[in-house]
Protein backbone atom coordinates (compact mmCIF):
# COMPACT_ATOMS: atom_id res chain seq x y z
CA UNK A 1 0.00 0.00 0.00
CA UNK A 2 0.99 3.42 -0.63
CA UNK A 3 1.80 6.04 2.14
CA UNK A 4 -1.12 7.66 2.59
CA UNK A 5 0.47 11.35 3.18
CA UNK A 6 -2.26 13.29 4.26
CA UNK A 7 -3.52 11.23 7.41
CA UNK A 8 -2.33 12.92 10.62
CA UNK A 9 -1.99 10.31 13.63
CA UNK A 10 -4.98 9.88 15.51
CA UNK A 11 -4.28 10.21 19.43
CA UNK A 12 -5.49 9.44 23.27
CA UNK A 13 -4.30 10.25 26.54
CA UNK A 14 -5.21 9.80 30.55
CA UNK A 15 -4.35 12.52 32.96
CA UNK A 16 -2.25 10.97 35.36
CA UNK A 17 -2.79 13.37 38.39
CA UNK A 18 -6.78 12.50 38.29
CA UNK A 19 -8.86 10.29 40.19
CA UNK A 20 -11.63 10.36 38.75
CA UNK A 21 -13.47 8.97 41.07
CA UNK A 22 -13.17 11.31 43.60
CA UNK A 23 -14.47 13.89 41.56
CA UNK A 24 -17.54 15.86 41.73
CA UNK A 25 -18.80 17.01 38.70
CA UNK A 26 -17.61 14.45 35.71
CA UNK A 27 -18.72 16.07 31.84
CA UNK A 28 -17.93 15.50 28.69
CA UNK A 29 -17.87 16.83 25.68
CA UNK A 30 -17.72 15.63 21.51
CA UNK A 31 -16.65 17.88 18.94
CA UNK A 32 -17.98 16.43 15.61
CA UNK A 33 -16.07 17.46 13.04
CA UNK A 34 -16.28 17.70 9.17
CA UNK A 35 -12.72 15.85 8.81
CA UNK A 36 -11.77 14.96 12.80
CA UNK A 37 -13.65 13.96 16.02
CA UNK A 38 -12.68 14.82 19.60
CA UNK A 39 -13.89 13.28 22.86
CA UNK A 40 -13.27 14.81 25.95
CA UNK A 41 -13.97 14.26 29.63
CA UNK A 42 -12.96 16.50 32.50
CA UNK A 43 -13.21 15.99 36.25
CA UNK A 44 -14.32 19.28 38.22
CA UNK A 45 -13.31 21.32 35.03
CA UNK A 46 -10.06 19.71 34.58
CA UNK A 47 -9.07 17.73 31.51
CA UNK A 48 -9.12 14.00 32.36
CA UNK A 49 -8.60 12.13 29.26
CA UNK A 50 -9.24 12.72 25.56
CA UNK A 51 -9.08 11.04 21.90
CA UNK A 52 -9.10 12.75 18.77
CA UNK A 53 -9.96 10.88 15.52
CA UNK A 54 -11.10 11.08 12.18
CA UNK A 55 -14.68 11.29 11.60
CA UNK A 56 -16.25 8.69 9.27
CA UNK A 57 -19.22 8.83 7.25
CA UNK A 58 -21.66 8.26 10.24
CA UNK A 59 -21.02 10.93 13.06
CA UNK A 60 -23.21 9.13 15.80
CA UNK A 61 -20.61 6.12 15.12
CA UNK A 62 -17.87 8.48 15.16
CA UNK A 63 -18.26 10.29 18.35
CA UNK A 64 -19.60 6.90 20.03
CA UNK A 65 -15.70 5.54 18.52
CA UNK A 66 -13.92 8.83 19.99
CA UNK A 67 -15.88 8.83 23.12
CA UNK A 68 -14.96 5.02 24.21
CA UNK A 69 -11.53 5.08 22.85
CA UNK A 70 -11.03 8.27 25.33
CA UNK A 71 -12.94 6.16 28.32
CA UNK A 72 -10.49 3.23 27.17
CA UNK A 73 -8.60 1.37 30.39
CA UNK A 74 -9.78 4.77 32.83
CA UNK A 75 -12.68 2.48 33.81
CA UNK A 76 -14.76 5.01 33.92
CA UNK A 77 -18.02 4.15 31.82
CA UNK A 78 -20.80 6.79 30.31
CA UNK A 79 -22.88 5.97 32.64
CA UNK A 80 -20.26 7.44 35.06
CA UNK A 81 -20.62 11.34 32.92
CA UNK A 82 -23.17 13.43 34.69
CA UNK A 83 -23.46 15.61 31.45
CA UNK A 84 -22.09 15.77 27.61
CA UNK A 85 -22.34 18.21 25.16
CA UNK A 86 -21.89 17.81 21.14
CA UNK A 87 -20.55 20.86 19.12
CA UNK A 88 -19.19 20.61 15.76
CA UNK A 89 -21.14 20.29 12.41
CA UNK A 90 -22.46 16.90 14.13
CA UNK A 91 -23.34 18.01 16.68
CA UNK A 92 -27.24 17.08 16.62
CA UNK A 93 -25.92 13.77 15.80
CA UNK A 94 -23.95 12.79 19.07
CA UNK A 95 -26.11 10.09 20.94
CA UNK A 96 -24.99 10.57 24.17
CA UNK A 97 -25.14 14.29 24.76
CA UNK A 98 -27.83 15.96 26.36
CA UNK A 99 -27.54 19.28 24.33
CA UNK A 100 -25.34 20.92 21.24
CA UNK A 101 -24.10 23.92 21.42
CA UNK A 102 -22.62 25.48 18.27
CA UNK A 103 -18.71 25.04 17.91
CA UNK A 104 -18.61 28.59 17.79
CA UNK A 105 -19.38 29.33 21.26
CA UNK A 106 -17.64 26.00 22.30
CA UNK A 107 -14.41 27.08 20.46
CA UNK A 108 -14.38 30.44 22.27
CA UNK A 109 -14.79 28.47 26.01
CA UNK A 110 -12.23 26.07 25.02
CA UNK A 111 -9.44 28.75 23.58
CA UNK A 112 -10.21 30.72 27.11
CA UNK A 113 -8.91 27.03 28.38
CA UNK A 114 -6.32 26.22 26.63
CA UNK A 115 -4.75 29.65 26.60
CA UNK A 116 -5.99 31.71 29.52
CA UNK A 117 -8.17 34.14 30.15
CA UNK A 118 -6.30 36.93 27.84
CA UNK A 119 -7.10 35.57 24.71
CA UNK A 120 -9.38 38.22 22.74
CA UNK A 121 -9.69 36.75 18.99
CA UNK A 122 -9.58 33.09 18.18
CA UNK A 123 -9.58 32.05 14.84
CA UNK A 124 -10.34 28.33 14.38
CA UNK A 125 -9.08 26.86 11.28
CA UNK A 126 -10.87 23.38 11.03
CA UNK A 127 -11.16 20.69 8.51
CA UNK A 128 -13.60 22.91 6.31
CA UNK A 129 -14.61 25.87 7.62
CA UNK A 130 -13.06 28.99 9.50
CA UNK A 131 -14.17 30.76 12.02
CA UNK A 132 -12.77 34.52 13.50
CA UNK A 133 -14.04 34.62 17.14
CA UNK A 134 -13.70 37.69 19.49
CA UNK A 135 -14.28 36.62 23.09
CA UNK A 136 -14.07 38.38 26.73
CA UNK A 137 -12.66 37.50 29.82
CA UNK A 138 -14.57 34.40 30.47
CA UNK A 139 -14.30 32.66 27.04
CA UNK A 140 -17.92 34.04 26.07
CA UNK A 141 -18.68 35.45 22.24
CA UNK A 142 -18.72 38.72 21.80
CA UNK A 143 -18.88 38.57 17.64
CA UNK A 144 -18.27 35.86 15.00
CA UNK A 145 -17.94 35.45 12.00
CA UNK A 146 -17.90 31.79 9.94
CA UNK A 147 -16.66 31.06 6.34
CA UNK A 148 -18.05 28.15 5.72
CA UNK A 149 -19.11 28.19 1.54
CA UNK A 150 -15.66 27.39 0.81
CA UNK A 151 -13.15 25.23 1.73
CA UNK A 152 -10.32 27.41 1.04
CA UNK A 153 -7.72 28.09 3.89
CA UNK A 154 -8.80 25.11 5.84
CA UNK A 155 -7.78 21.28 7.00
CA UNK A 156 -8.75 19.47 3.92
CA UNK A 157 -7.58 21.34 1.84
CA UNK A 158 -4.23 21.09 3.64
CA UNK A 159 -4.38 17.36 3.40
CA UNK A 160 -5.48 17.29 -0.31
CA UNK A 161 -1.71 19.35 -1.22
CA UNK A 162 0.06 16.85 1.51
CA UNK A 163 -1.02 14.38 -1.19
CA UNK A 164 -0.48 16.01 -4.10
CA UNK A 165 3.51 16.62 -2.95
CA UNK A 166 4.09 13.35 -1.30
CA UNK A 167 4.61 14.99 1.82
CA UNK A 168 3.83 13.90 5.08
CA UNK A 169 0.77 16.54 5.96
CA UNK A 170 2.83 17.45 9.78
CA UNK A 171 6.03 18.26 8.27
CA UNK A 172 4.74 20.76 5.50
CA UNK A 173 4.60 23.34 7.59
CA UNK A 174 8.22 22.98 8.78
CA UNK A 175 8.45 22.19 4.87
CA UNK A 176 7.16 25.55 3.50
CA UNK A 177 9.57 27.33 5.47
CA UNK A 178 12.77 26.32 3.38
CA UNK A 179 12.23 28.78 0.88
CA UNK A 180 14.97 31.53 0.25
CA UNK A 181 12.41 33.73 -1.24
CA UNK A 182 8.70 33.93 -0.23
CA UNK A 183 7.22 32.48 -3.73
CA UNK A 184 3.73 34.81 -4.93
CA UNK A 185 0.72 32.87 -3.09
CA UNK A 186 -1.41 30.82 -5.64
CA UNK A 187 -3.75 32.88 -6.65
CA UNK A 188 -6.66 30.62 -6.25
CA UNK A 189 -8.38 30.27 -3.22
CA UNK A 190 -10.45 27.42 -3.87
CA UNK A 191 -8.50 23.90 -2.90
CA UNK A 192 -9.57 22.48 -6.95
CA UNK A 193 -8.29 25.01 -8.33
CA UNK A 194 -5.28 25.90 -6.50
CA UNK A 195 -4.45 21.93 -6.81
CA UNK A 196 -4.64 22.41 -10.37
CA UNK A 197 -2.59 25.29 -10.59
CA UNK A 198 -0.06 23.90 -8.04
CA UNK A 199 0.34 20.64 -10.34
CA UNK A 200 1.25 23.51 -12.97
CA UNK A 201 3.62 25.03 -11.08
CA UNK A 202 5.50 21.83 -10.36
CA UNK A 203 5.69 21.06 -13.65
CA UNK A 204 6.87 24.24 -14.47
CA UNK A 205 9.96 22.77 -12.39
CA UNK A 206 9.46 24.21 -8.93
CA UNK A 207 10.56 22.72 -6.11
CA UNK A 208 7.84 20.80 -3.98
CA UNK A 209 9.12 23.51 -0.60
CA UNK A 210 7.82 26.58 -3.26
CA UNK A 211 4.81 25.48 -4.25
CA UNK A 212 3.90 24.33 -0.56
CA UNK A 213 5.12 27.85 0.49
CA UNK A 214 2.56 29.51 -2.05
CA UNK A 215 0.09 27.66 -0.87
CA UNK A 216 0.46 28.18 3.07
CA UNK A 217 1.21 32.11 2.29
CA UNK A 218 -2.80 32.03 0.26
CA UNK A 219 -4.40 30.32 3.26
CA UNK A 220 -2.87 32.54 5.30
CA UNK A 221 -3.96 35.35 3.50
CA UNK A 222 -7.33 34.40 2.76
CA UNK A 223 -8.00 34.04 6.47
CA UNK A 224 -6.33 37.38 7.33
CA UNK A 225 -9.31 38.94 4.89
CA UNK A 226 -11.76 37.29 7.14
CA UNK A 227 -10.10 39.09 10.46
CA UNK A 228 -10.30 41.99 9.10
CA UNK A 229 -14.36 42.06 8.61
CA UNK A 230 -14.32 41.41 12.31
CA UNK A 231 -10.80 42.96 13.40
CA UNK A 232 -7.98 42.31 15.51
CA UNK A 233 -7.69 42.80 19.20
CA UNK A 234 -4.80 40.41 21.31
CA UNK A 235 -4.22 38.25 22.80
CA UNK A 236 -4.47 36.07 19.81
CA UNK A 237 -4.61 32.59 19.11
CA UNK A 238 -5.34 30.00 16.78
CA UNK A 239 -7.47 26.30 17.81
CA UNK A 240 -7.92 23.26 15.09
CA UNK A 241 -5.47 21.55 12.88
CA UNK A 242 -4.05 24.05 11.26
CA UNK A 243 -2.75 25.99 14.49
CA UNK A 244 -0.20 23.09 14.28
CA UNK A 245 1.06 23.98 10.69
CA UNK A 246 4.31 26.36 11.40
CA UNK A 247 4.09 27.39 7.48
CA UNK A 248 0.77 28.83 7.95
CA UNK A 249 0.95 30.41 11.07
CA UNK A 250 4.05 32.12 10.62
CA UNK A 251 2.70 33.50 7.92
CA UNK A 252 -0.27 34.49 9.56
CA UNK A 253 1.30 36.30 12.06
CA UNK A 254 3.57 38.06 9.40
CA UNK A 255 0.73 39.91 7.44
CA UNK A 256 -1.18 40.62 10.77
CA UNK A 257 1.58 41.65 12.88
CA UNK A 258 1.09 39.76 16.01
CA UNK A 259 2.32 36.65 17.87
CA UNK A 260 -0.33 34.00 18.39
CA UNK A 261 0.08 31.87 21.69
CA UNK A 262 1.64 28.83 22.23
CA UNK A 263 -0.03 25.71 23.83
CA UNK A 264 1.09 22.41 24.76
CA UNK A 265 -2.38 21.16 24.47
CA UNK A 266 -3.81 19.19 20.93
CA UNK A 267 -5.55 23.06 19.48
CA UNK A 268 -7.84 20.66 17.81
CA UNK A 269 -9.38 20.01 21.18
CA UNK A 270 -10.39 23.52 21.62
CA UNK A 271 -14.26 23.02 20.68
CA UNK A 272 -14.55 19.34 22.83
CA UNK A 273 -12.89 21.12 25.89
CA UNK A 274 -15.27 24.45 25.23
CA UNK A 275 -18.40 21.36 25.20
CA UNK A 276 -17.10 19.73 28.26
CA UNK A 277 -17.05 23.09 30.11
CA UNK A 278 -20.21 23.78 29.09
CA UNK A 279 -21.52 20.62 30.14
CA UNK A 280 -20.13 21.61 33.81
CA UNK A 281 -22.01 24.62 33.98
CA UNK A 282 -25.18 23.70 32.97
CA UNK A 283 -25.15 20.79 35.71
CA UNK A 284 -23.99 23.44 37.87
CA UNK A 285 -27.05 25.51 36.40
CA UNK A 286 -29.19 22.52 37.46
CA UNK A 287 -28.00 22.19 40.74
CA UNK A 288 -28.77 25.67 41.86
CA UNK A 289 -31.95 25.50 40.43
CA UNK A 290 -33.02 22.81 42.53
CA UNK B 1 -23.03 39.45 20.45
CA UNK B 2 -22.71 40.49 17.08
CA UNK B 3 -23.31 37.43 15.06
CA UNK B 4 -21.88 38.08 11.59
CA UNK B 5 -23.96 35.36 9.03
CA UNK B 6 -23.28 35.25 5.33
CA UNK B 7 -20.06 34.51 3.39
CA UNK B 8 -17.59 36.14 1.47
CA UNK B 9 -16.65 34.54 -2.28
CA UNK B 10 -14.84 36.03 -4.98
CA UNK B 11 -17.30 38.38 -6.10
CA UNK B 12 -18.13 39.94 -2.72
CA UNK B 13 -18.46 40.20 0.83
CA UNK B 14 -22.56 39.06 2.02
CA UNK B 15 -22.92 39.27 5.48
CA UNK B 16 -25.87 40.48 7.58
CA UNK B 17 -24.96 41.07 11.06
CA UNK B 18 -27.07 40.84 14.23
CA UNK B 19 -26.49 42.77 17.54
CA UNK B 20 -27.65 40.13 19.81
CA UNK B 21 -27.86 42.38 22.95
CA UNK B 22 -29.89 45.11 21.09
CA UNK B 23 -32.09 42.22 19.29
CA UNK B 24 -35.13 41.00 22.34
CA UNK B 25 -36.69 38.00 19.90
CA UNK B 26 -39.82 40.06 19.25
CA UNK B 27 -39.81 38.40 15.72
CA UNK B 28 -40.80 41.89 13.87
CA UNK B 29 -37.67 41.28 11.36
CA UNK B 30 -39.49 37.73 10.51
CA UNK B 31 -42.46 38.60 9.24
CA UNK B 32 -40.89 41.61 7.37
CA UNK B 33 -38.97 39.74 5.37
CA UNK B 34 -40.36 38.70 2.10
CA UNK B 35 -37.95 35.77 1.39
CA UNK B 36 -37.99 33.49 5.29
CA UNK B 37 -34.32 34.29 5.52
CA UNK B 38 -34.61 35.80 9.07
CA UNK B 39 -36.06 33.41 11.53
CA UNK B 40 -35.94 33.53 15.85
CA UNK B 41 -35.13 30.77 18.17
CA UNK B 42 -33.01 29.99 21.13
CA UNK B 43 -29.37 31.47 20.64
CA UNK B 44 -27.23 28.38 19.15
CA UNK B 45 -24.23 30.49 20.46
CA UNK B 46 -24.99 31.62 23.94
CA UNK B 47 -26.80 28.19 25.84
CA UNK B 48 -27.46 30.65 28.55
CA UNK B 49 -29.38 33.76 27.11
CA UNK B 50 -33.31 32.97 28.29
CA UNK B 51 -35.12 34.64 25.28
CA UNK B 52 -35.19 34.34 21.81
CA UNK B 53 -32.77 36.19 19.38
CA UNK B 54 -33.14 36.74 15.72
CA UNK B 55 -30.95 34.69 13.35
CA UNK B 56 -30.49 33.99 9.92
CA UNK B 57 -31.95 30.50 8.67
CA UNK B 58 -29.55 27.83 7.97
CA UNK B 59 -31.31 27.12 4.70
CA UNK B 60 -30.18 30.77 3.73
CA UNK B 61 -26.70 31.21 5.01
CA UNK B 62 -25.13 30.23 2.09
CA UNK B 63 -26.70 32.14 -0.16
CA UNK B 64 -27.97 35.16 1.27
CA UNK B 65 -26.21 37.14 -1.71
CA UNK B 66 -29.38 36.00 -4.20
CA UNK B 67 -31.97 35.82 -1.21
CA UNK B 68 -31.52 39.49 -0.15
CA UNK B 69 -31.50 40.65 -4.27
CA UNK B 70 -34.76 41.47 -4.65
CA UNK B 71 -34.75 43.83 -1.96
CA UNK B 72 -31.48 45.43 -2.99
CA UNK B 73 -32.46 47.10 -6.52
CA UNK B 74 -29.23 48.36 -8.42
CA UNK B 75 -31.00 51.82 -8.33
CA UNK B 76 -33.28 53.69 -5.59
CA UNK B 77 -32.62 51.73 -3.36
CA UNK B 78 -35.51 51.66 -0.53
CA UNK B 79 -34.80 50.81 3.04
CA UNK B 80 -34.33 47.10 3.73
CA UNK B 81 -37.48 45.59 4.89
CA UNK B 82 -35.97 43.61 7.86
CA UNK B 83 -33.58 46.68 8.90
CA UNK B 84 -36.86 49.00 9.01
CA UNK B 85 -38.66 46.67 10.96
CA UNK B 86 -36.25 46.16 13.99
CA UNK B 87 -37.04 48.57 16.07
CA UNK B 88 -34.12 48.55 18.30
CA UNK B 89 -31.92 48.55 15.12
CA UNK B 90 -30.33 45.44 15.94
CA UNK B 91 -29.88 44.45 11.75
CA UNK B 92 -27.31 45.56 9.73
CA UNK B 93 -26.15 44.20 5.96
CA UNK B 94 -22.48 44.34 4.73
CA UNK B 95 -23.71 45.23 1.38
Amino acid sequence: MTEEFWRWTESRWTSPDIDWKSGDIITAGCDVGSVSTQAVVMVDGQLYCYANMRTGSDSPDSAMRAINWALEGTGMTLDDIQYSVGTGYGRVNVPFAQRAITEIACHARGANFIYGSTVRTVLDMGGQDCKAIHCDERGKVVSFLMNDKCAAGTGRGMEVFADLLNVPITQIGELSLQVDEEPEPVSSTCVVFAKSEASALLRSGWPKEKVIAAYCSAMAHRVVTLLERIGMEEDFAITGGIAKNIGVVSRLEKELGVKALQTDYDTQLAGAIGAALFAKALVEKQRKGK
Amino acid sequence: MIANYGYKDGSGEYFISIDTDKCDGCGDCVGACPYGVLITGEDPNDPFREEPVAMVSEDHRKKIKYSCAPCKPVSDRPPLPCVAACGSGAIEHSW
